[in-house]
């Protein structure tokens, strides 16, 4: 049926274009926090890519893990970035707060 | 030429971008964020080009290497996100030190 | 930090080229997949993708738990960081948590069940128990000391040490390591791919937390 090749043909063309923008997006964006959730949402409409190649297993496995996982993580990283920046106001406290966090560290 | 062939030039497309913002991007947590979709990439590619016949079922193989790629990917990143906090602890900067300059 | 004006030709180059590889590569002779579908009796499950990451391939599915734990003894071993923030949890992550954890536990238990036959399989299950492990956490959950230090330790290595122990156990008895005999393949695989979801879910929420609980205060 020349509809449904036709079809075929549209979606996978819109879900290429899709993942190379999102990609783009999420890589050349100014806020952190926004390259972040672009690449979850490129983590999701991947595992959207991996169905359409007949790979199920890969297609849950990138959604839990690549997606959900990956972006927690990120987040979680970033969140703990800030944290520190915010913290390190002027310089001495910078130093105060270098040598407590090391102190915590090694024990 | 299949549609798989669109899904195999995609992953090179994405594995370039990736490749590209690693390079350009100071900043430790965006080139993380690159290398990632640098790894997302080389699996399109893979298992693009394992289910290129189309009677019978794709080849399993590279599904599981995928699946164990995505989970050592995901290890792999948390291993580098606490590197990468350590070394912001550390100097109080975000970025790597630029070595080649001043 | 200016850009090498060498760098977007190089990289158009490399995309170039890499394409035309990608493009021309040699369609696939009768090879792997039909020795697959020949052998698929002798794997014990009928998923083909199951049985070449427990079965065929099971060698590779160990060494891929040595990675996770050995990501996650990089991470403590660095120290980790300090954790978050004390918190009480919002409204709607409150009852969120509370509704999704059961079936994310309920869930995790079916694929790995399914996974035989269908889509499915440890990787999949243990990745819903660690998203099960990452809500928790957020909630402020943490795991009491009472069970922080050898039971923990023990969850984690149960993956690695059910395959390496199934693995050298079939190497006493007679056959080669990890070729499992296709009568106990089955139970075999499934013993050890609920082992693996297990470590796999308990590592992924430790790769979460970062630092080791219970650890420097409370």
């Amino acid at each position: 049926m020349e509809a449904l090749i036709i079809l075929n043909w549209v979606l996978d063309a819109l879900l290429g274009v899709s993942l190379f923008g999102l990609a783009w997006l999420a890589l050349a964006s100014s806020d952190i926090f926004k390259a972040i959730v672009l690449f979850i949402s490129f983590g999701l409409l991947m595992a959207l890519a991996w169905v359409r190649l007949n790979a199920p297993d890969i297609a849950l496995a990138e959604a839990a893990i690549g997606a959900g996982l990956t972006g927690a993580l990120l987040l979680a990283a970033y969140a703990r970035l800030e944290d520190i920046d915010v913290d390190a106001v002027d310089g001495e406290n910078v130093q105060a707060h270098i040598q407590h966090d090391s102190n915590e560290g090694s024990e | 030429m299949s549609y798989v062939y669109l899904y195999a030039l995609l992953g090179v497309g994405l594995f370039v971008l990736g490749l590209n913002a690693l390079i350009i991007h100071p900043h430790m947590l965006r080139k993380i964020l690159a290398v990632n979709v640098m790894s997302t990439g080389v699996f399109l590619v893979l298992v693009a080009l394992s289910s290129r016949n189309e009677e019978v079922l794709p080849d399993p193989v590279p599904h599981a290497m995928v699946i164990t790629g995505i989970v050592v990917s995901v290890s792999a990143t948390a291993l580098a996100l606490i590197l990468m906090l350590k070394v912001n602890r550390a100097t109080g900067k975000n970025e790597l030190p630029d070595r080649g300059r001043d | 930090m200016e850009r090498n004006p060498w760098l977007l030709p190089l990289l158009l180059m490399l995309c170039v080229g890499l394409g035309y590889a990608v493009l021309s590569m040699p369609e696939p002779v009768e090879g792997l997949p039909e020795i697959l579908v020949d052998n698929m009796e002798l794997a014990g499950v009928s998923n083909p993708v199951t049985a070449v990451l427990l079965n065929f391939r099971g060698y590779d599915t160990l060494l891929e738990m040595g990675v996770l734990l050995v990501a996650l003894l990089g991470m403590w071993s660095l120290g980790g960081m300090p954790d978050y923030h004390e918190s009480s949890p919002g409204l709607v992550l409150d009852i969120m948590s509370r509704q999704l954890v059961p079936v994310l536990i309920l869930v995790a238990g079916y694929l790995l069940w399914v996974g035989a036959d269908a889509p499915g399989g440890a990787f999949q299950a243990g990745s819903l128990l660690g998203a099960a492990g990452v809500l928790l956490l957020l909630c402020g959950w943490r795991i009491g000391n009472r069970c922080s230090g050898l039971p923990l330790r023990i969850l984690l290595v149960l993956g690695l040490g059910m395959f390496v122990m199934a693995g050298t156990g079939l190497l006493l008895i007679g056959g080669g390591l990890l070729q499992y005999p296709p009568s106990v393949a089955n139970e075999l695989i499934l013993m050890i791919e609920a082992a693996a979801t297990l470590s796999i879910g308990a590592t992924l929420a430790a790769m979460f937390l970062g630092c080791r609980p219970g650890g420097t205060d409370k």
